[in-house]
């Protein structure tokens, strides 16, 4: 057992429950996820975690058949507190999502869209940051002789890292990635996991994957959900070597998917 | 940091007002038409206005039946036409056409929409009006001006056509191929396909093709005025001439100031179009709902 | 057998026969426009406003029905423009329920089901309550509220189209509402926006029912809001039965020059569209 104290909690649920339509998705859901570490969490498909990812800045809110329940706390503030101002609260969570949605600009504009509407205006300012969050994203030498290019024109993989880039140019504090991966194909996929190795260094990361090996790779910190249910969360190591719940293990052994 | 939230605010603001002025102005329109028709309804009952056969506004006379009835004439007569052509020349566009001819029909159809109905109009009048007059009428042995229901009928079918034809080719084509291979792959003739497999998979679509083709024939006001005569008495044969509620206001501009009361029959007439649409509208809503479950593929 | 063969003839020919009328009627339109009003054609057509009246063919142009036409449609269309911009990214989920929406929706399409002449017969007692009666405004009014559910309806259907994993791009970004909607979005919906723009432009500019009252006619080139002006529509509309072929000479030179705009119009946005589809994200 890990003592609490140990560790700082970045984001935490209490008795989050979320319904589409009638459809209960999340049931009683109690997280915890410490700050400045890689946290996966894991499931089989359908079970939740898209869902459970996009409540923690409040992106459900943009579906019309939704209804929650419950808290969530991002530094002991509650999200769903009415005072709370949401695009701030969404500032500090960037988001890398599943397929790679670039805005529809110049991959130049990609990055410098967040940089100016939080304030960054002057030109020089611009070209030197939107530059910087590049080579964070490992895109620059691929993109410096096109950046005002359309960045529908860029590969699925350079896509994401673009995705990448203009998440931080923000300076969230948590970035959530949801299968950020899946799409990739394995060496743009490797690209993508050596930067989040990077990222967890300054960032809360929290990354919703598929594939059990890519979580036992990165993961400092585990949740597994079932159905819906949190079935265990723990440090990676603990959760993969000595799982307490069958259902875990029956997971990590690949009977169930 | 606060400017953005200012601009957020108003922007939000802005959209908002706009969004409620568009939906008032839907009963502004109503509200308004409905306060300027109350001086007629005043005097005459609403039956009187609409089953008197009598329209002489200079002697306070507005019955509106000789009108109504030559809408109906020449909104079913163009449908009437137009429906048939229309439905058979998409299904050769969408699936005998080879695709080049397919190519060069598309653009056509675009063009046939964009033209302004006065254009119709005019082209009408040189071509059908004397059509009518110097061929069609002696043939029947009839005396006509050419000004008459049947050219405005066909002129309206005319201006239908593009309408559904584009939206029904587009959504025979939108029909899944794997449906009409299976129906072939039973022994089916193309036609037979078309008759069973793609008009029914395709129902919900012809039934607001038509609609809106119905929208726009019922509507025309111009073109119709042109051509049609302008003559509000009940027609003794397509080939003489009548008179639509649309274009009747079209007519009546100038005239409508001077002689009392006038005016206000004009706005009736308006209000009929109005609520006819609207009363479409919404049968097009219910209908189209029932249709898409039942036809659904 | 031979009854289904028989069948499938049949309605072979029907067909063809078919799109030989409806492809027959627009060569037949086209070429009058073209015949007619080629021949009418003359420089004087362009450079001079129209001299006298319907009776009184005294020679002249159509130049103020041009102007007039472009003075009336561009403004209406750039007010139709914005308001209808903002009505159709207002009706994405984020600011309206759906269940409102689709009401809103639903009033727009019969609002754009509305007969043109009822839209002009509507601002014409306005503008006469108001005290400015016939006039450049009021056709400008007019055009305006029948080209806002055409806008609106088609930027509507592309705002819809945008997928919600982009919104959510750029909400995650901290973007607000406001900015979403017209930095993210609006891009996104280009191409649609622009179709539904010049669609609007194209309605407009033929339309005559609308500012035939609205608008009134006039032989000179209208001076300032408040003075009547010719349209290219309401030329055709007034002069094509004179008995003065001088004077149906400027219906028919009416009639070629609208066409050919509205042809451009639909060729542009073709253009247009397909440039602007280039940000697009698929
Ligand atoms: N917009 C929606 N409307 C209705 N139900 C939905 C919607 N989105 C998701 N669901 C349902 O909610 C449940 C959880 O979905 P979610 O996308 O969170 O799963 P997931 O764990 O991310 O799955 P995957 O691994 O396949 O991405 C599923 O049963 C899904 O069918
Ligand atoms: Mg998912």
């Amino acid at each position: 057992m890990i003592k609490k104290s140990d560790i700082h909690i970045h984001i935490e649920t209490k008795n989050l429950n979320v319904y589409y339509d009638n459809n209960y998705v999340l049931k009683n859901v109690n997280i915890e996820i410490p700050t400045k570490q890689l946290t996966a969490i894991i499931g089989p498909s359908g079970c939740g975690k898209t869902t459970l990812l996009k409540s923690f800045n409040r992106l459900l809110d943009l579906r019309d058949n939704i209804k929650t329940s419950g808290e969530i706390l991002v530094d002991g503030e509650n999200i769903f507190d009415s005072r709370v101002d949401v695009p701030d609260m969404r500032k500090k969570m960037g988001l890398l999502s599943q397929k790679p949605y670039p805005l529809p600009m110049s991959i130049y504009n990609n990055v410098a869209y967040g940089l100016r509407i939080h304030g960054k205006k002057n030109a020089k300012e611009l070209d030197s940051a939107v530059k910087h969050y590049l080579q964070e994203a490992g895109l620059w030498n691929e993109v410096k002789d096109r950046l005002h290019d359309p960045a529908s024109r860029l590969s699925v993989g350079q896509q994401q890292r673009l995705c990448l880039a203009r998440a931080i140019a923000v300076e969230p504090e948590v970035v959530l990635c949801d299968e950020p991966t899946s799409a990739l194909d394995p060496i743009a996929a490797q690209q993508i996991e050596k930067l989040l190795l990077k990222l967890k260094k300054e960032y809360t990361v929290v990354l919703v994957t598929h594939t059990l090996r890519q979580a036992k790779r990165l993961a400092d910190h585990v949740v597994f959900l079932y159905f819906g249910k949190v079935v265990e969360q723990g440090p990676a190591d603990e959760v993969f070597n000595n799982p307490k719940d069958p259902k875990t293990k029956a997971y990590i052994d690949g009977d169930i998917s | 940091m606060n400017k953005r939230k200012l601009r957020d605010f108003i922007g939000t603001k802005l959209m908002f007002t706009v969004t409620i002025f568009a939906s008032l102005l839907f009963f502004a329109i109503f509200l308004i038409l409905l306060y300027k028709s109350i001086f007629i309804l005043e005097t005459q009952s609403i039956a009187e206005l609409l089953f008197s056969s009598l329209w002489n506004p200079e002697k306070g006379e507005f019955g509106l039946y000789p009108i109504i009835i030559g809408t109906i004439l020449v909104t079913g007569i163009s449908l009437i036409i137009a429906i048939p052509i229309s439905l058979l020349s998409a299904v050769y566009i969408a699936e005998y056409a080879p695709g080049k001819i397919r190519r060069v029909i598309r653009p056509f159809l675009d063009v046939l929409a964009g033209v302004p109905s006065v254009v119709y109009g005019l082209c009408a009048f040189l071509f059908l009006v004397p059509l009518v007059k110097d061929v069609i009428a002696p043939w029947f042995g009839i005396e006509s001006t050419g000004l008459c229901i049947l050219t405005a009928s066909v002129t309206l079918a005319i201006m239908v056509f593009p309408i559904i034809i584009s939206l029904c080719v587009e959504s025979f084509s939108a029909i899944p191929i794997e449906l009409k291979e299976a129906s072939l792959s039973v022994g089916a003739t193309k036609w037979e396909t078309v008759k069973k497999v793609i008009f029914r998979a395709s129902a919900p679509s012809i039934i607001s093709a038509v609609l809106l083709g119905f929208g726009r024939a019922f509507g025309e006001t111009i073109a119709v005025n042109m051509v049609v005569g302008g003559i509000p008495r009940i027609p003794s044969s397509l080939l003489h001439p009548g008179q639509t509620l649309a274009s009747l206001i079209a007519s009546a501009y100038g005239e409508m100031m001077s002689v009392p009361l006038y005016e206000s029959a004009l706005m009736l007439v308006a209000l009929i179009l109005f609520v006819v649409v609207l009363l479409f509208n919404v049968l097009a809503v219910v209908v189209l709902r029932r249709a898409k479950r039942r036809w659904s593929y | 057998m031979n009854r289904r063969i028989l069948e499938e003839k049949i309605f072979k020919i029907l067909m063809l026969a078919s799109v030989f009328i409806v492809m027959g009627s627009l060569v037949i339109i086209i070429g009058l426009v073209v015949f007619n009003g080629g021949s009418s054609l003359t420089i004087e057509m362009f450079t001079q406003t129209s001299g006298g009246g319907y009776y009184l063919g005294r020679g002249g142009g159509i130049l103020n029905a041009i102007l007039g036409s472009l003075f009336l449609a561009l403004p209406a269309t750039a007010l139709a423009c914005l308001i209808g911009l903002g009505i159709a990214l207002y009706l994405q989920r984020e600011f309206t329920h759906p269940r409102i929406s689709a009401f809103i929706r639903l009033s727009l399409d019969i609002l754009w089901g509305i007969p043109s002449i009822v839209y002009g017969i509507f601002c014409l007692m306005i503008m006469v309550f108001i005290g400015i009666g016939t006039s450049l405004l009021a056709g400008i009014i007019a055009l305006t509220l029948l080209e806002i559910p055409i806008i609106t309806r088609y930027m509507d259907e592309s705002i819809k189209m945008v997928s919600i994993e982009l919104k959510e791009g750029a909400y995650s970004l901290g973007s607000t509402k406001f900015e979403t909607a017209v930095k993210v979005v609006r891009r996104q919906a280009l191409p649609g926006i622009i179709a539904g723009v010049l669609l609007g432009l194209g309605r407009g500019i033929g339309d005559a029912a609308s500012i035939l009252f609205t608008a009134g006619f006039s032989d000179r080139i209208p001076g300032s809001l408040f003075d009547s002006t010719a349209a290219l529509p309401t030329m055709i509309y007034h002069l094509y039965a004179s008995p003065y072929p001088l004077v149906r000479q400027r219906a028919y030179a009416a009639a070629f020059i609208l066409v050919v705009i509205v042809l451009s119009i639909s060729i542009v946005s073709r253009a247009l569209s397909k440039r602007y589809t280039k940000f697009v994200i698929r």
